[in-house]
């Protein structure tokens, strides 16, 4: 059940994601990335980790794409007709590909990640993920939460009105 | 009986599914009576008689309604974009189904928990569904292809997404009181004080929030007849627009649900509390005591639809980013404060 479940899962949210960069319309991209994360939902709450489902749809599904499909939609951008491919734009995709396949490897070399499916006495409670957050991985938790204010007062600055 | 609970026990799938049916079914006859009550205490209000033809009262008048939208001619204009046009009064109302599916409408019903599902992150799937409902709204308007239901689609989902932020703001100071996201464990911890009085500021803020987040007066902007039509369901009719009108209905209902289980102690009788000494009696009071709470709140939502006038955009989005979101943070300030001052050293 669990394993249909999980290939189930890594399918639907491969496929959405493939649909994603290929649709020609860009709401549709939207919806199927939206559809992309349900999935990935999905795949958390395979592993116990319910608080991180939960928290996958609201802040992406819920709130990020939303804004995603705002922004298409007062810039009523049309659906793409033709393509253009530079060899630059290939080049650079090949190299963050290559990139995060090297350091996804080097995380998984490193930090002995379980294989396994979460062990059956894990329950991924908010407790749980708060204490973590807040001993373990207390510094790139506050180094992100720095990243988010100066992107907010970036956006306050841009959009402020000039005053004379 | 004994077989049919024996049953129940072998099959904890069966007894999911048939608290799932009946929870819908209760739900979509509330849905339609609930439009009933808003007609006829819409016309109390007004000082006319409402629908009273149909049957004793006008009781049959949802079945009427009913049937004139399902036998209605489906026209669907030339110019809207066919699959999203389809599928968006779909997508508005199954969110506001599925939220209701960890609410805690009662104790126990012959040793069966009556909650569909138990979850320990129950508030965040409600808020996390519930957000979901904007994409039917705004692909609605997107995909009618015309002017004013892009406008109400535009104006629903920067709306919803504003009184969304203020609304898990002003819950969060009842977890910390509460000290877990399971919604059980909320009506429990109300065994002897309603977080409605340890909570007002959070229960004000969800109240309105509740408001603006199910499109009701005085924060029906996106489907405000004056300027816009009828918003995102301009183009719409027979049952595609009857599934818009149930989402909204739907939504009335949860939001109520959620507020009698954070802040009225659920279903839970007024000061009494538990006491399960007959387990079956003890269970149907406790539905009914939930339901009784629940139809109080939904007259309030109805009752204020007819008593206030409906604000102008730009005051609907200063009240919520100005006045409802700096609320909320001073809330979980206090809250925290106070929780601080109590805790033994």
């Amino acid at each position: 059940m669990e394993n249909s479940l999980f290939y189930f899962f890594s399918v639907a949210m491969l496929s959405c994601a493939l649909l994603t960069i290929t649709c020609k319309n860009p709401v549709s991209s939207v919806i199927f990335l939206v559809l992309a994360f349900f999935s990935m939902a999905g795949l958390f709450v395979l592993l116990n980790a319910f608080f991180l489902a939960a928290v996958q749809v609201l802040v992406y599904a819920g709130a990020i794409m939303v804004l995603f499909l705002f922004v298409i939609m007062l810039l009523n951008l049309p659906a793409e007709e033709k393509r253009h491919r530079g060899w630059f734009g290939g080049a650079a995709s090949i190299f963050v590909m290559v990139a995060l396949m090297l350091e996804l490897s080097f995380v998984a070399h490193h930090e002995k990640l379980a294989s396994s499916p979460a062990s059956p006495g894990i329950d991924g409670t908010t407790e749980d993920v708060g204490m973590v957050l807040f001993s373990r991985y207390m510094l790139p938790f506050e180094v992100a939460s720095l990243l988010l204010l100066a992107a907010m007062i970036g956006v306050i600055i841009l959009s402020r009105k000039e005053k004379k | 009986m004994n077989d049919l609970i024996h049953l129940i026990a072998i099959t904890p799938w069966a007894i999911a599914l048939v608290k799932i049916g009946v929870v819908l079914v209760i739900m979509l006859g509330l849905v339609a009576y609930t439009v009933l009550a808003e007609r006829r205490i819409a016309a109390l209000i007004q000082d006319r008689r409402g629908p009273n033809r149909v049957g004793p009262f006008g009781l049959l008048q949802p079945v009427a309604d009913g049937v004139k939208f399902l036998f209605k001619e489906n026209v669907m204009p030339a110019h809207v974009n066919k699959i999203y046009y389809v599928l968006a009064p779909t997508i508005t109302l199954i969110p506001a189904l599925l939220t209701f599916a960890v609410i805690p409408f009662g104790s126990t019903l012959g040793g069966v928990p009556m909650v569909i599902a138990d979850l320990n992150v129950g508030v965040l799937w409600i808020f996390s569904i519930a957000s979901l409902g904007v994409y039917g709204i705004v692909l609605a308007g997107w995909s009618s292809n015309s002017k004013y239901p892009f406008l109400g689609g535009i104006r629903s989902s920067a709306q919803m997404i504003s009184y969304e932020l203020s609304m898990g703001m002003s819950v969060i100071g009842v977890f910390m009181l509460v000290g877990s996201l399971n919604m059980t464990r909320v009506v429990g911890y109300q065994h002897d004080c309603w977080l409605v009085f340890k909570q007002p500021v959070g229960f004000l803020i969800f109240l309105v929030a509740a408001f603006a987040e199910t499109n009701r007066l005085p924060f029906d902007l996106p489907e405000s007849e004056q300027e816009l039509v009828g918003g995102y369901h301009t183009e719409y009719g027979s049952m595609k627009f009857a599934l818009f009108f149930l989402a909204e209905y739907a939504n009335m209902i949860t939001a109520s649900a959620l507020m009698v289980t954070l802040f009225f102690g659920g279903w839970q009788f007024p000061f009494i509390g538990f006491a399960p000494n007959h387990p079956m009696w003890n269970g149907v009071l406790h539905i009914g005591i939930f339901f009784a709470k629940l139809l109080c709140l939904m007259l309030v939502f109805i009752w204020v639809r007819w008593m206030f006038p409906r604000f102008r955009y730009d005051q609907l989005m200063n009240l919520g980013w100005k006045v409802f979101f700096p609320l909320g943070l001073a809330n979980i300030l206090l809250t925290a404060l106070i929780l601080t001052m109590q805790a033994p050293r």
